[in-house]
Parts: C-alpha cells; structure tokens; sequence
C-alpha cells in the first residue's frame, strides 16, 4: 500500500547554513505519526516544505520530493497543499470570536442556496444554507466525539473547544487526508488533552493520516503508532509505537554525550559557600516562556547552565532579573537585595545580559560597531564620556575612546568585519552575536547572562562564541549564566547545569550526568538529584 | 563616469534629483527670459534662514522615535505668545526678539510636555494624532487671542480695542532685526549672514545634543526601544524630551519666521504652518526613521529655493501664478509619498 504522505531526502539550507539533511518521513492512512525533535531541530521547516509557504521558495527551494499516495507531488503554495487534502491545526488558533461554531467552521467554504438575484448576479449572492451547514458542522464534530452545540458563538468556549472546532473545520474539508497538528496540546488543560487526545485516535481510525508535532512526550507515547525524532535537522531516530519510550526519545532528542574538552582549571572551584546570586520563588510574566517561583542559587565565579524545553521558562530567568519583563520574587545579589522590574538597577550592580532575541532586543541595528559596544557602558556607568558644554553637567560622547575601545574589542573578539564603523546589520549572526558580547563586556560585569548565545548562527561561530564565554569567566572571573537549548552546548562549557520545568527549577545535574537523567529531567520526571 | 553618477543617484535618491533638476531648469529659464539672478538667490536665501529652524524642529522627534512632528502647530502657538508678550512690554529690536524668545521657551517646555504625555499614550500613531493636537491647539488659541488681555493699541482691533487682529506688523518692534543683522551686500547679491548664523547655531546646538550621553539615550531608543530598556533607559523619558526640544525649536522658529516675514500671523494662520517643514525635511532625504542635520539643510535649501523662483520665473513664462499650487502639490505630495513607505530604509 502506498503511503499517504512521503517526504523523501529533504535537504533545506538558510542561506548556506543547512537547517535539515536528508530527512525521510512516512505516513500511512489511518497511522499517527508524531515527529518530535528541540526547537531549532528543523520541524516548522519541514512543514514549511509540506505546505509550500513562501518562505521555502523565496530562500531558493529545497532539495527531495514529497509524494501523496506514491504520486509525486509539486507544492508550491498553501493552496496546492490543501486541494491535496493537506490540512493542519495550527497552533493559535484561527478562529473569529464573534461567529457560530458552524459559521466558523465553514468560513469561506458555505453553502448557498440559488435564489433570483444570485441567477443574475452569481454565486456570491446566495442566500446561506444553514441547516445543510449545521448538518455537516454536526457531522464534523461527532467524528471528533465531541459535544457542543454547533450554533453556540466560538466566543464563550473553553479553550479546549476551540480547539476542537479548528479541526472540525479541518476535516470538514472533504476531501481532507493528511492531517498536521503543530503542538496541539500546548494550550489544552489535561483533562482536555485527554479529550483531544482521543479524538485524535478516532480520526486516525477513520483512515485519516496523522502527523502530530509535540514536546509533550508522555502524550506522543500514548497516542503515536511511530515517531519520529529529528535533531539538528537529521532524522536521528525511527521508533515503532510499542518500542517508544519517553527516556529513550528524551535521550535521542537532547543528543548523544559530547566529549567535554579539558577546560582550564580555576584557582578556587566554586561552591555553595560563596554565592553571588540567590533567586527565591521568582515569577516572571513573560510570554510563552513564563516562571512560576523559581528558586536558583548561582555560585560565584561559575559558568552555570541552565536547560529545559522551550515554553518551559528557562529563557524567563535572565529577562525577569534583568528587568524586562514584569517579575515578581527575591533576588539577592552578594547577599543585598536587587530591585526588580528595573533594568538600569541590574545593570549597575554589576549584572549584563545578552539577549536571546539578538536582533530585536540585542543591537541597534543600523547603528555602527562601535555604538553598540560603548551604548550600554557609557549610559550606566558614564565610560566613553566627557564633560565638553561649558556650564552644564552634560557628558558628550568621547569619540577617540569609543574608538580605540571598540579596535581592541574587535581585534580580541575577533569580530570580522570591515571596520568599527561598519553598521551591525551588514555582520554575519555569529559576528553581530561578539557585538552584543562585546557590549555586555564594556560593562566589566561579574555576573553575565547569555541567553541563547548560540542561536542562529553557524557552527563554526558556535564554538567561537561558546570559547569567548568561557575566557570570560576563566581569565575575567566572571560568573557566567548560560541559558541554551541546546544542551551538548553546556555540558561542553558548564560546570552545573540547571533544569526548569514548567516554570519551576526542577533540579540541577553535572554535566557528566547520562543523556536518560537530563531526557527525564527535561519531560518533567525528577529521579537523581546530582549537585 | 556612470558611475559616478550612480553613486550620485544612490546617495541622493531619484526624487531628490527630480526636484534639483527642476530648480536648475527654473533658473536657467529665469536666466534665458532676462532676469537678474542676484535679486533671485537673495530672495531665495532669505526663505531658506526663515524657515530653516522649523524644519530643523522636525529632527529631534523622528530621532526620539515619535515621527514626523505633526503637531508643530503647538510649538508655533508658544513662539506667538511669547512674540505677544514681548510686544505687549514694548521691547524692540534685538532685546524684543530675544525677549521673545525667552518668554516663549517656558511655554514650549510645558506645551511640549504635556503633547509627549499623549503621544507617549498612544505609540503607533503618533502623527494621526500630531495633527489633530495641532489642529485643536490652533483653534483653541482663537479664542486665546480674542479675549487674552493684550492692550497695546497696535496689537488689538482698532476698534472696540478688544482681541487682537489678525496680522500685527512688527516694524516697530523686531521686524527683520536678524535678517539685517550681518546683511552683506555685493551688487544685486545680498546674503543674510546673521540669519545663517543664528540658523547654523541651532543646527549645531542640536548636533551636539545628540552626541550628548542624553542625546545618544533619545536616540538609541528612537531607533529600538526595547534594546534601550535592556540598556536601562526609560523610552517614554527620551521622547517626552525628543518633543520638548521640537516644540522649543518650533517657537523659536516661528519668532525667526516672523521677524523675516515682517509680521506675525495669529488665528488660522499657524494651522499649516508644520506642513511645509515636514515637507522640507522629506525632500532633503530624511525619512520617518532617520533625520539628521544634512537633511534639514538639503531640505530647506531645495524646498524654499523651489518656492521663491517659482512664483516670478512661471509668471515670466505663463501668465498666472501656479507657485502656490506648485507648493502645495510638491508639499503635500511629498508629505504622500514619504508615508507610503515608512517602512523602507532608503526612503526619498
């Protein structure tokens, strides 16, 4: 039988950096397959592929074929996709609040019925069928299982509902074959996972193929009958239903143990007599990455790792101490407290941070190399100033120490570029990512926060960078916090590194500790505790 | 060689070029008809030094992040009142126009503070709601000089000595004081020196500001907000005081403005005042990002260049007068063409 859906060889690369590698996927009628993988391991470009989004051809193709029932297909838009019987569940969903369960679920696809204007004017002019709408809504959300009224306003439903109603409208397509649920159950309550989960099943068994995408992977377990495991853009694992357990894809999906290279030794290893930071019960709203009381202690001259799945809260950490996002929680730092929500405050005790979002939080882009190294420095602790206007406090910028600051930086960073005048932009990721290193450098900090330091640059530039925070901390003795997704990356450089779960810290691990120890760990199962 | 030029074209823009092709074949047609082109550039200087400081106006918001400063009309309502008070208290000359200058910076600094606390409310569309401010602003200030308490006698209607007129003529007070100041005459050429300088000053003034640690603030988060709350700088503070210094160089504009013109316009008048400036700018090459000295002076000069040849170079040519329809159609066509592509990094 042939399968419903085949991606064979799929080689992707971003402007020659190769975000998949000769990915195969396979999907039969009636077959759930959930493909799993950490972000960045290439998923959402997969699916670009499958549902030929604009993306993928405006950065010049791909490489492979996609075939749908053993024939060979081209997809060049989202519209050939669907009048393939592709369809997807997207993660927010799409829905209008102010429109009937059966309304929404056939926006842009309803039924009319002729009458005398619509014989002269056309189709548009139809008057609305509703009861064969409503009829067919039904039919679509018994399938589901699920029962609410189809002529309830979307408006008033439970989250979960809603999500039912996404993919009633999904299947309502009728001729609807492959189904993609992008982190379905990412906003659901358990209890209305459960309810998701089998409906999911009942679909499947209707003989629809299913591609599920999820972290979760208690719920892949249950539910797939193959999976899928993809990291750094291979297919690294294939595993029938019954051999899927959660340790062994946590374990696949984290990556086998990288030899840590013999990093310099300390004079003084650290430990927990010496803290230079201490986070109690910190909460911190931000979005898609929130903490819910969080504790950490941080020792003083470490490199500290800090790990977990996206959505997790990892990434919350740094940004709620650092004052950007609204936190609440205790934080001391050499034993004084830090006032929260005011980034000027954490800048001045000694505290720098290099922000995960490079372009959108870390540089001034269209402004010069320079600029950006001395801005931070010369606005919290007055360096690169002078005082110039007679009669008045004002400090005017010192050109000549901005520019000898900002050589030396370059050339000891290595920053490749054609100048310290050159505008950020025009720098490669791993380059602009030195900039924003060499910034949080200007502030001679003790304790540095690099949030996904590595992200979206190329691998040569990886180690580079993953080098320059450990110099940082050997050779300055700066306390380093790392927050990363990738966690060969820590366990190269980190001495501790810590999980968090839901929001919570759920415990720190060496980074000798097995892959099975940090796969549980990351899907939320404490077992050894290792300091 | 076109190579050059494409260098040319690249850093000047194709709707720059247009509009100095245009004012080259003004003048080469006011030459061909037998005009004196001394009197020409004299007259066209003059326009460039009045109202070169409410373009300049314009710098210090789109820096700040706010965009175009719409609202200008607030500033130029604080330079009329402190003109009022100046001539209320009869100083004339240069004291009367200092003296204005300085009554009218206080009001500019509140006026302008409370203008940034609104559009701070209402980020996104910043220069939608400028206009409006403006537009409310001039029509409150109608009743302001209907029933303000001025009584000098040249200043308000002849009779019932209530509310002042329309158009008050400054001869006896500071009319042209900066425009003769420094005036160097050579032949039919006249150059207005002090009137440049003066102009120059704030230009400089304001260069240096952005190069102050406050400077680079405002600016910083004019260009990313959220990297300049990483850097611990409050964005809303370095707009507030991006408009503040508007507002203040609008009044100061709108007082340099006067003196030139010989009078000063109340009631309806300051309504359009900011367009021409936002226009100005526009041409110069700045966009609704990026606004910097050269912009203003490139601006200026093309813009009011254009305006004063127009009206007696086309009446030579054609009879009738289309500089006024010329100016508003490459003013506000300016203004059009600079909004659709807020965007775009290399806008005209």
């Amino acid at each position: 039988m042939a399968h419903a859906l085949e991606m064979r060889g799929i080689t992707k690369s971003y402007f020659g950096n190769t975000v998949l590698k000769s990915v195969d996927i396979a999907v039969n009628p009636g077959e759930i397959h959930a493909l799993v993988g950490e972000n960045g391991a290439g998923k959402s470009t997969l699916m670009n592929i499958l549902f030929g989004m604009p993306v993928i051809h405006d950065t010049g193709g791909f490489e492979g074929e996609i075939l749908v029932d053993g024939q060979t297909v081209n997809i060049e838009s989202p519209m050939d996709a669907m009048n393939l019987g592709i369809g997807m569940v997207h993660q927010e969903f799409m829905l209008l609040p102010g429109f009937t369960v059966t309304e929404n679920i056939k926006l842009n696809r309803e039924l009319g019925r002729p009458n005398i204007v619509s014989r002269i004017l056309g189709k548009k002019f139809e008057l609305l069928d509703k009861e064969q709408m409503g009829k067919d809504s039904r039919q679509a959300l018994d399938k589901l299982g699920v029962d609410i009224d189809e002529w309830l306003p979307v408006a008033g439903l439970p989250v979960g509902y809603m999500q039912f109603v996404e993919i009633a409208r999904e299947i309502d397509k009728s001729r609807m074959k492959i189904l993609v649920f992008d982190e379905p159950t990412a906003v659901l309550t358990e209890a209305e996972a459960d309810l998701f989960l089998n409906a999911v099943r009942r679909l499947a068994e209707s003989g629809l193929a299913i591609l599920f995408i999820s972290h979760r992977l208690d719920e892949v377990v249950g539910v797939a009958h193959d999976v899928t495991v993809l990291r750094d853009g291979e297919v690294v694992g294939h595993l029938p239903g019954q051999e899927a357990r959660v340790d062994r894809i946590a374990e696949l999906m984290v990556g086998r143990k990288v030899d840590r290279p013999s990093l310099p030794p300390r004079e003084k290893e650290p430990s927990d007599d010496d803290l230079i930071l201490e986070i109690s019960s910190l909460s911190v709203d931000m979005p898609g990455e929130r903490l819910a009381g969080l504790d950490l202690k941080v020792r003083r001259g470490e490199i500290l790792g800090i790990g977990g799945l996206a959505g997790h809260g990892k990434v919350g950490i740094a940004n709620g101490i650092m004052g950007l996002y609204p936190s609440s929680g205790i934080v001391y730092k050499d034993g004084r407290e830090l006032p929260l929500n005011n980034p000027k405050a954490a800048l001045s005790q000694g505290i720098a941070f290099v922000s995960e979002d490079r372009r959108g939080v870390g540089l001034l882009l269209d402004e010069s190399i320079e600029n950006n190294i001395a801005f931070t420095s010369a606005q919290v602790q007055d360096r690169f100033l002078r005082k110039r206007l007679p009669w008045t406090s004002l400090q005017v910028r010192d050109n000549e120490a901005i520019r000898q600051y900002a050589l030396e930086t370059i050339k000891e960073l290595d920053i490749r570029c054609q100048g310290p005048e050159q505008p950020v932009r025009r720098l490669s990721g791993g380059n602009q990512q030195k900039v924003c290193l060499a910034r949080a450098l200007a502030l001679s900090p003790e304790v540095l926060f690099a949030s996904e330091p590595t992200r979206g640059i190329d691998v040569g530039a990886k180690s580079l960078v993953l080098d320059l925070l450990v110099k940082f901390n050997r050779e300055f003795g700066m306390t380093v916090v790392i927050t990363s997704s990738e966690l060969a990356e820590l366990r190269m450089v980190c001495d501790r590194i810590a999980i968090v779960y839901q929001g919570r810290l759920i415990g720190i691990l060496s980074p000798d500790a097995s892959d099975v120890e940090y796969g549980l760990m990351m899907a939320g199962k404490k077992r050894a505790e290792v300091s | 060689m076109s190579e050059r030029f494409q260098d040319i074209r690249e850093r000047l823009g194709i709707p720059r070029l247009i509009i100095i092709g245009f004012v080259l074949l003004l003048f080469v047609t006011a030459y061909a008809t037998g005009m004196s082109i001394g009197p020409l550039v004299s007259a066209s200087l003059v326009r460039i030094g009045m109202n070169g400081i409410l373009v300049l106006a314009m710098v210090p918001t789109i820096t700040a992040g706010v965009g175009l400063n719409f609202g200008l009309s607030v500033g130029i309502l604080c330079g009329l009142v402190g003109s009022l008070i100046s001539m209320e208290l009869r100083i004339r000359g240069f004291s009367g126009f200092f003296a204005a200058i300085l009554f009218s910076m206080p009001l500019a600094v509140v006026a302008g503070w409370a203008y940034a606390k609104l559009l701070n409310k209402v980020k996104g569309q910043e220069m939608m709601v400028g206009t409006y401010v403006g537009f409310s602003m001039v029509a409150l200030m109608c009743i302001f000089w209907l029933a303000a308490p001025f009584s000098s006698p040249e200043m308000v209607w002849a009779y019932g000595g209530q509310g002042l007129r329309y158009t008050l003529t400054l001869d006896n007070y500071f009319g042209k004081v900066l425009n003769n100041f420094l005036l160097v005459s050579i032949g039919q050429w006249e150059f207005p020196l002090g009137l440049f300088g003066f102009f120059g000053l704030l230009c400089l003034l304001v260069h240096l500001f952005f190069r102050t640690k406050l400077g680079m603030a405002v600016k910083a988060a004019g260009a990313n907000p959220r990297f300049a709350e990483a850097s611990g700088i409050d964005p809303d503070r370095t707009r507030t005081m991006g408009v503040i210094m508007s507002t203040v160089l609008g009044a100061i504009g709108i007082i340099v403005y006067a003196q030139s013109y010989g009078f000063l316009q109340l009631y309806m008048a300051p309504q359009m005042m900011g367009f021409p400036a936002i226009a100005a700018i526009l041409i110069g090459g700045a966009n609704l990002r990026d606004a910097r000295i050269p912009h203003v002076l490139l601006g200026t000069a093309l813009f009011q260049t254009l305006l004063t040849i127009a009206l007696p170079v086309t009446s030579r040519v054609i009879e009738g007068d289309i500089s006024e329809v010329a100016r508003l159609i490459i003013s506000n066509g300016m203004i059009l063409y600079a909004l659709t592509r807020r965007d775009g990094r290399e806008v005209a």
